[in-house]
């Protein structure tokens, strides 16, 4: 290590102001800070400081995020070799292999183009690189379905990097969340390639592996999808088989969706490591459940010939679509959720009250998950401002009583 | 019964050096120092010149805006320097010690019969005004309004506090204590609260007085949460605040008709060889309090004068701060490169964040925290990090917002009166963004004050 950090000390002259690389200076530094624990030391104030920094909390959401992550690239596989009838005789690394392959490239260019960005606008700002799109550019292919063409993820990305997050000062001034921002770009753009039967399951080769041909009776629909096409009596999601699937696939995660949120299971992973390393909110998430299974169970005495998610029980509704990732994962994005402890709680219930409505009665939207939480990114200030007013006059209350008790004086 | 109030919020950091009573050596000093910087909210208008002979008690300044409030000599001796700096701002005045302990003689004052106004001329020109110091905007007191209470805080729970000089107050600086108590009791028309961690210590407290007894950690020393939950300021109303410990300077000038600004002074931190005590007054050299009493070792140290927390730095060549009663070493830190720091484990790291695997293990107290900031200042990400150790119904991300922005309606309503950068220390510890909270609250201060004058 000795031998790289003289190197660092060698070279750092040639990226200062006047040096031959200056123009790079911000991506050296934030290189050097990711390779280094920066030796700054206090100037003012405390004169010792937590170990904690911004990037090992985004770390630490990179590592909830894995689990999720690769369940998702095993699951493309096995809907790929489900949908070409060969899953019996495909061992489980080649699925997994399949999948990985079909991932990777969009990881990539989330981060490829996104990163890009944030590197080009730090050093226009002479600011150091922050860490912030390090979790986004996970999110980002996590939410998208595994055949949205990389093109289209790049745009995407460009754009919300840009007017999402850059324009408002970047890192921790945005107001949306830059992932789902993405996505709803995607979706409203490209509404074909987000959504319906074709998007979610791959049936092509991914770089030469698994060709073959579907079998007969192939159907890429979402539980959802299905879901919303729905009319009549009884209700039995099919895999894209024809097969019935239970609860338990759903929440395993052995369903058609998007890459990321089908397994309820490695989500719950995710969020245990989030709430045991304290990094993430537990109000937030828990009462984005709350609000979720109470509006199910409200949603449940809805009329099923009008509205066929009223024949789903509250567990399905948070096993199925994007419930549990946006509740885990997009809820609890610091930046753009409430920042007071009691509103919290208001704003995740909300959100979890949302995404089910959505979901239930508007049948333009099968999903209404990623909506309900950007529209609750929108309402998060108001509700702040509802809890920073009552501290407010609570301060004011108390002045006004003592300044009434001296005049009675 | 004495009032007790708990409080849950706050941070409870245990680290290396702590001081251990022994017999508190004086400090024997060739010279004294008075840091105009030290008293905030004064401004320096120096009346010695070099060459000049000063007795214990005589006047080295005063205060332009208040010229009753001086400050003078903490011992007899002759005026060497008046070191001035960019546009004249006076640094520092050296006072070399003849060790003949001249003092002024301020005559014996029995405190229950001494007047208000004769009190307060006498503390002025005593140069003891100084220890008190007023809410809003965390200053020396303005003599001129009448506060409304007056809080006393009797206990430090920081980081490697100078327990013992706090011990001493219910033992052989109880008479003193006492006396100051009474002086400060004729000095306002309301109460003297004095915060105290322990409820025995209330039975060596004058009748006068109201203790309120404080459990939990840091910051509940601090004379700001103290009495936002005893009685909180509202804008327009002032009171004032002080240590138990200067409080003790006041009883002993009525005791004895002459200043004595004698502190038990706790040398401690992780450099330190033998954490002890020490005796010395305020301005003396960091360097003869710690003397040769240091770690062997090649590596930056830092100085502190205070605490690790609400401590100033100082050079090795600075001096005691006024208010302070304990030196701290620690690493400096700045040759240490961690690689990958925010990718490891973190087994003995000293962190409030569960993501370290050493908030996991027992609590120990031999961490030895360097001061590096530990990484780049970011805008406010994380939220609710500064809620878990502020101890206060005030909302602190919106105050320092509110004080960034420099909204003064906003600072108003958020409670910008009740505090003072102190109580914003243990946020900054934690602060995942980095940001120089106690900095941005002392600006915020010191502008506030100028635009309401």
């Amino acid at each position: 290590m000795k031998a790289l950090r003289k190197f660092l000390d060698k070279v750092k002259p040639q990226f200062e102001p006047g040096g031959k690389f200056s123009a790079l200076q911000s991506v050296f530094e934030g290189f050097e800070s990711f390779l280094f624990v920066p030796s700054t030391t206090a100037r003012s104030g405390v004169h010792i400081h937590d170990a904690i920094d911004s990037k090992r909390t985004m770390t630490v959401v990179i590592i909830a995020l894995l689990p999720a992550l690769l369940f998702g690239m095993y699951n493309v596989g096995y809907q790929h070799y489900l949908a070409i009838g060969a899953l019996a005789q495909t061992g489980f690394w080649t699925i997994f292999a399949y999948g990985f392959l079909a991932v990777l490239p969009k990881i990539v260019v989330a981060y490829v183009v996104g990163l890009g960005i944030e590197f080009i606008g730090a050093q226009l700002r002479h600011h150091e690189i922050q860490e912030g799109f390090l979790v986004s550019g996970m999110l980002i292919p996590m939410i998208v379905p595994v055949d949205t063409p990389l093109w289209m993820i790049a745009v995407a990305t460009a754009f919300a990097v840009i007017f999402a997050k850059e324009v408002f000062g970047g890192t921790g001034m945005n107001i949306f969340n830059v992932a789902l921002v993405t996505r709803a770009f995607l979706f409203f753009a490209y509404p074909s390639k987000m959504s319906g039967d074709e998007v979610f399951v791959r049936t092509t080769d991914t770089f030469g592996i698994g060709s073959g041909t579907v079998v007969d009776g192939f159907s890429g629909a979402t539980p959802l999808g299905q879901l919303a096409t729905h009319t009549g009596g009884d209700l039995t999601f099919t895999n894209i088989v024809g097969e019935p699937i239970t609860t338990l696939d759903a929440f395993l995660g052995f369903i058609p969706g998007s890459i990321g949120e089908t397994s309820t299971l490695a989500i719950l992973i995710g969020a245990a490591i989030l709430l045991i390393s304290g990094i993430a909110s537990w109000r937030i998430m828990l009462s984005v459940f709350a609000g979720g299974l109470l509006t199910s169970w409200i949603c449940t005495f809805a009329d099923p010939s009008t509205y066929a998610a009223a024949l789903l029980s509250p567990i399905e509704q948070v096993c199925l679509g994007g419930f549990a990732f946006a509740a885990v994962f997009m809820a609890t994005d610091p930046v753009t959720a409430a920042r007071t402890e009691t509103g919290k709680y208001i704003y995740g219930f909300l959100v979890g009250v949302l995404a089910i409505l959505i979901r239930v009665f508007n049948s333009g939207y099968p999903e209404g998950a990623m909506l309900a939480v950007l529209f609750m990114n929108a309402f998060a200030p108001l509700i702040d401002h509802c809890v920073v007013e009552a501290n407010i006059r609570r301060r004011m209350k108390r002045a006004k009583q003592i300044n009434s008790e001296e005049v009675k004086l | 019964m004495v009032r007790v109030i708990k409080l849950k919020k706050g941070l409870n950091l245990c680290i290396e050096g702590e001081a251990v009573p022994g017999n508190d050596k004086p400090v024997t000093s060739g010279e004294v120092a008075v840091v105009p910087d030290n008293y905030v909210g004064l401004l320096p208008k120096v009346t010695v010149k070099p060459g000049d002979k000063v007795k214990a008690g005589s006047p080295l300044l005063y205060d332009k805006n208040h010229e009753t409030v001086q400050v003078v000599s903490p011992v007899s001796g002759e005026v060497v320097a008046v070191e001035r700096g960019e546009r004249r701002k006076v640094l520092k005045i050296v006072v070399k010690a003849d060790g003949a302990g001249e003092k002024v003689d301020f005559g014996v004052q029995d405190v229950d019969r001494i007047a208000p106004e004769a009190l307060r001329d006498l503390l002025q020109a005593a140069g003891l005004w100084v220890y008190i110091k007023q809410r809003p905007y965390d200053i020396v007191a303005d003599p001129n309004v009448a506060p409304r209470d007056i809080f006393v805080t009797a206990f430090d729970n920081a980081p490697l506090a100078p327990r013992h000089a706090y011990d001493l107050l219910w033992s052989s600086d109880n008479r003193a204590l006492q006396v100051g108590l009474k002086a400060l009791a004729r000095l306002t028309q309301g109460k003297v609260y004095v915060g105290i961690d322990e409820e025995a210590n209330a039975t060596r407290l004058p009748d006068c007085v109201e203790p309120v007894v404080f459990k939990g950690a840091f910051p509940a020393c601090n004379a700001g949460v103290q009495l936002h939950h005893i009685a909180p300021v509202n804008k327009g109303e002032t009171v004032w605040t002080l240590c138990a410990l200067d409080v003790v300077f006041i009883g002993r000038l009525l005791l004895k008709g002459s200043i004595d600004l004698t502190r038990t002074v706790a040398v401690c931190g992780s450099e330190v060889a033998h954490p002890t005590y020490v005796t010395a007054c305020p301005g003396t050299p960091v360097a003869d309090i710690v003397g040769d009493n240091l770690v062997p070792a090649q590596h930056h140290r830092r100085y502190i004068s205070g605490n690790v927390l609400t401590g100033v730095r100082v050079m090795p060549d600075g001096y005691l701060d006024a208010y302070h009663s304990q030196i701290t070493v620690i690493p400096e830190g700045d040759e240490t490169h961690d690689f990958l720091g925010w990718a490891m484990p973190g087994l003995r790291v000293l962190s409030l964040s569960r993501t370290f695997l050493s908030r996991w293990l027992p609590s120990r107290c031999d961490s030895n925290p360097d001061a590096r900031i530990h990484g780049g200042e970011r805008a406010i990400i994380m939220s609710g990090e500064y809620d878990k150790v502020f101890p206060m119904d005030i909302l602190p991300e919106y105050l320092i917002k509110a004080i960034i922005a420099f909204d003064i309606d906003r600072m108003e309503q958020l409670g910008i009166y009740e505090v003072a950068p102190e109580d914003f220390a243990a946020c900054e510890f934690v602060d995942t963004s980095k940001l120089p909270l106690q900095q941005i609250v002392r600006n915020g201060l010191d502008l506030l004050r100028k635009e309401m004058c």
